[in-house]
């Protein structure tokens, strides 16, 4: 009976620390966070929103920025790398299959034959990068190497010259402090407003 | 993607120069929490509402009964809310959670765990995310915290039943620990481009015709104690990997650095707390080698690009965020299976089959290298134990630990400790491999299928969290087995602990003689560091040899 009514009294403890701990940590904590974000970052705490000239929020830097025409991208753009959930902002995933894994090789294998032939190279000339999906799904950058293949394309269908292209490249492309810790990409996202910007596409 | 060593190697130096930097002051500090008396005025209010006796202590048994029953109404909680989520307002209708996904959230979060059986994005709104899961990443942490301290006492005090009260251990740690780190730390990822708003943003990119709906959502201030409590439940499903929860590498290498910068001030603390700083130096250089050593060999293993679909991409890449690369994502997966964390920045699942076998390895040690938040020291404290006993054998001496006799009751304890996370782990992937239909739900061929079970398992009894995610647990015989590997996972060894605690409490101290085994310095911590790999080795190694080091050694 003594052990009953003591676990009966730390249960009741509990439940209120729980509360009175939910409205410290779960409530004033991300608030204040928020709120401080706000002040002093209020560019990042909104999702790094970039806008249109006409100042309307036209994509997040951040995030990969595909028109999903069944798994083929829009051959006007560059090119994102592949996704496992579409590109779909909703969801974000990796493939998972393992490094042996046989439908992984035949995805690569696709992957870089599609490639390939989007972009009137060698298929020994895709980087990996450009045949491999990433682990979020939503990754905007892809390697330098990759964004090099898909220059002359863009170019075309932009009525640019690739000279501008590339400069817009190299303008949206990591250095520094952030390419060496990581490696050097350049971001897809913002390179096709850049793009955009610049020229409109062929119709 | 190539392996980038110079890059691999000054983020390795910089992590440790500045957890070096870090450990002391931040040590002292949670030294001062757990010794000191006074309560400030808010938490006095607190003790108040809360119905807590501040002044008063514990005897283990009725620590550990408060651990239990604080983590079984927290896991209730949790429970019944996300069940009850369609009720909540704001935010995007989302129904109530499955109630097998809900009971291995809830055990998942409560044990440190934080195993994601549900999809984020699908499953749970807002408030489930930050009412109930983001406050599960605080407390769960301190719940580990307040056990390890609850042993430091147990060594530290003699002639006595008391260890503290769990309930004052438990608000200071939250409140003077995890609270205000985790604010400066979500400040921090704010400014380097982590969200923190609570609705999506429409975008429409007019001249492509792409029209998308970005998400929203507390992250940062989720993010903070993610790492910082070493939890890894993920606000989104892909972890770390995605661009909100870990925008850049600097952010990915600042992630790292709060996953380790509790466990590894701990043993400062503990040095502190059992007057004698040596022993705390030699329980972090313990921890800092087989950090080093485990993160050289995910590095390693990283590099080769072993794999056959790895050698058709070109190298590496299917799994790995593009801003990482092969560097980052190495040290960050040695760092989250070394501590109890499971948070990743690439899928594990993709990796390299040696540098996913380390993975493993890392968990299947204890996760002692610095380990969980309170876990680790917990763990390596008790293999401490287990070497001053061998070291006592092997030159014929009473085993004694910092001037505690270490008799058949303290080693049966720490035996058991020792034998509970290999027996859960092996026994329940040993039952599933047997079973066809649980089988099906890991989707890989050959030895990389028995991969993705056994690291399950290790994750979860381990209270890792992270995954070969390839395997679907969302189902009614892998989540309930999984509940049973987190939740045994965590408490039994709790269990244990406090009973050593109390143990070795009631003790009066032995003076050091010339027959004691000094448990400090490079030839202890040689012997430790021997006993915490060869206890792994003896226990996993078969079940290894079918997974990881079949896949490597294939090709």
């Amino acid at each position: 009976m003594n052990a009953l009514t003591g676990y009966l009294r730390q249960s009741g403890t509990a439940i209120r620390f729980l509360f009175l701990a939910t409205l410290v940590l779960g409530l004033a904590y991300p608030a204040a966070v928020f709120g401080i974000g706000q002040l002093i970052a209020p560019y990042q705490v909104n999702g790094s929103i970039i806008r249109d000239s006409a100042g309307a929020p036209a994509a997040s830097a951040l995030i990969a920025q595909v028109k999903n025409d069944g798994g083929t991208q829009d051959p006007a753009w560059f090119h994102a790398r592949p996704s496992a959930v579409g590109w779909d902002p909703a969801s974000s995933s990796a493939s998972n299959l393992g490094p042996n894994d046989p439908k992984l090789t035949d995805a690569v294998n696709a992957n870089r034959a599609a490639v390939a032939g989007a972009e009137g190279v060698q298929p020994s000339d895709v980087p990996a990068d450009a045949v491999t999906a990433s682990a979020s799904g939503l990754d905007p950058g892809i390697s330098p190497a990759y964004a090099r293949l898909q220059i002359p394309r863009v170019a075309a269908a932009h009525q640019l010259a690739p000279d501008v292209v590339q400069a817009l490249v190299d303008k949206n492309t990591s250095s520094g402090l952030e390419a060496f810790l990581g490696q050097p990409t350049v971001n897809v996202t913002a390179l096709n407003l850049d793009v955009a910007a610049a020229g409109s596409p062929r119709s | 993607m190539v392996f980038n060593t110079p890059s691999f190697l000054i983020q390795v130096a910089a992590l440790v120069v500045a957890l070096a930097a870090v450990h002391k002051p931040l040590g002292l500090y949670l030294a001062r929490v757990f010794e000191g008396t006074a309560s400030s005025r808010p938490e006095r209010l607190f003790y108040r509402l809360t119905g807590v006796d501040a002044g008063s202590e514990q005897t283990w048994p009725a620590y550990l009964r408060s651990v239990l029953v604080f983590s079984a109404v927290s896991i209730l909680a949790v429970f019944a809310l996300q069940r009850a989520q369609g009720l909540f307002p704001g935010g995007p209708a989302l129904p109530g959670v499955d109630p097998w996904v809900a009971m291995n959230t809830a055990i998942s979060f409560v044990t440190n765990t934080n195993w994601q059986a549900y999809n984020p994005e699908s499953t749970v709104g807002v408030a489930v995310q930050m009412l109930l899961l983001a406050v599960q990443n605080f407390l769960s942490a301190a719940v580990g915290i307040v056990v390890a301290v609850a042993l430091i006492r147990g060594i530290a005090r003699t002639r006595t039943d008391m260890l503290g009260n769990f309930w004052v251990d438990l608000a200071r740690t939250s409140f003077r620990v995890l609270l205000p780190l985790a604010t400066l730390a979500a400040l921090v990822m704010v400014l380097g481009g982590v969200v923190q708003n609570f609705a999506p943003t429409d975008v429409t990119n007019s001249a492509a015709g792409v029209s998308q709906v970005i998400p929203g959502g507390p992250v940062a201030s989720q993010e903070a104690i993610k790492v910082l409590g070493t939890n890894g439940g993920g606000y989104f499903n892909a972890n770390s990997a995605h661009p909100f929860e870990n925008p850049s590498a600097l952010v990915s290498l600042f992630q790292v650095f709060l996953i380790l910068l509790i466990p590894s001030a701990l043993p400062y603390a503990f040095g502190r707390m059992v007057g004698d700083q040596k022993q705390g130096h030699t329980v972090a250089a313990v921890m800092a080698t087989l950090w080093l050593a485990s993160t050289a060999l995910t590095g390693w293993a990283m590099a080769t690009a072993q794999g056959t679909a790895t050698a058709a991409a070109g190298g590496l890449g299917e799994g790995f965020e593009s801003r990482f690369g092969p560097a980052p994502s190495a040290i960050f997966a040695a760092s989250t299976t070394l501590t109890s964390t499971g948070a990743a920045n690439v899928a594990h699942d993709s990796l390299p089959p040696l540098a996913g076998g380390v993975a493993m390895v890392n968990m299947m040690l204890g996760e002692v290298a610095p380990g969980g938040t309170g876990s680790g020291l917990y763990g390596l404290l008790i293999l401490s134990i287990i070497s001053v006993f061998i070291g006592g054998l092997m030159v014929g001496r009473t085993p004694e630990y910092l001037g505690k006799k270490i008799g058949p009751t303290q080693m049966k304890l720490a035996a058991l400790y020792i034998l509970v996370t290999p027996l859960l782990v092996l026994t329940l992937a040993g039952i599933t491999v047997l079973l066809p239909d649980a089988m099906a739900n890991a989707p890989a061929t050959g030895p990389h299928q028995f991969s993705e079970v056994l690291y399950a398992f290790t994750s979860g009894a381990n209270n890792n969290g992270s995954a070969f995610g390839g395997i679907t647990t969302s189902g009614p015989y892998l989540s309930s087995t999984m509940d049973v590997a987190m939740l045994l996972g965590r408490f039994l060894p709790i269990v244990l602990v406090l009973a050593l605690a109390g143990s070795l409490a009631r003790q009066a101290k032995i003076p050091a003689s010339t027959g004691t085994v000094p448990t400090h310095g490079a030839l202890f911590g040689t012997l430790l560091l021997g006993v915490t790999v060869i206890l792994t080795a003896l226990s996993y190694f078969p079940a290894l040899a079918l997974g990881p080091l079949a896949e490597g050694l294939l090709k």
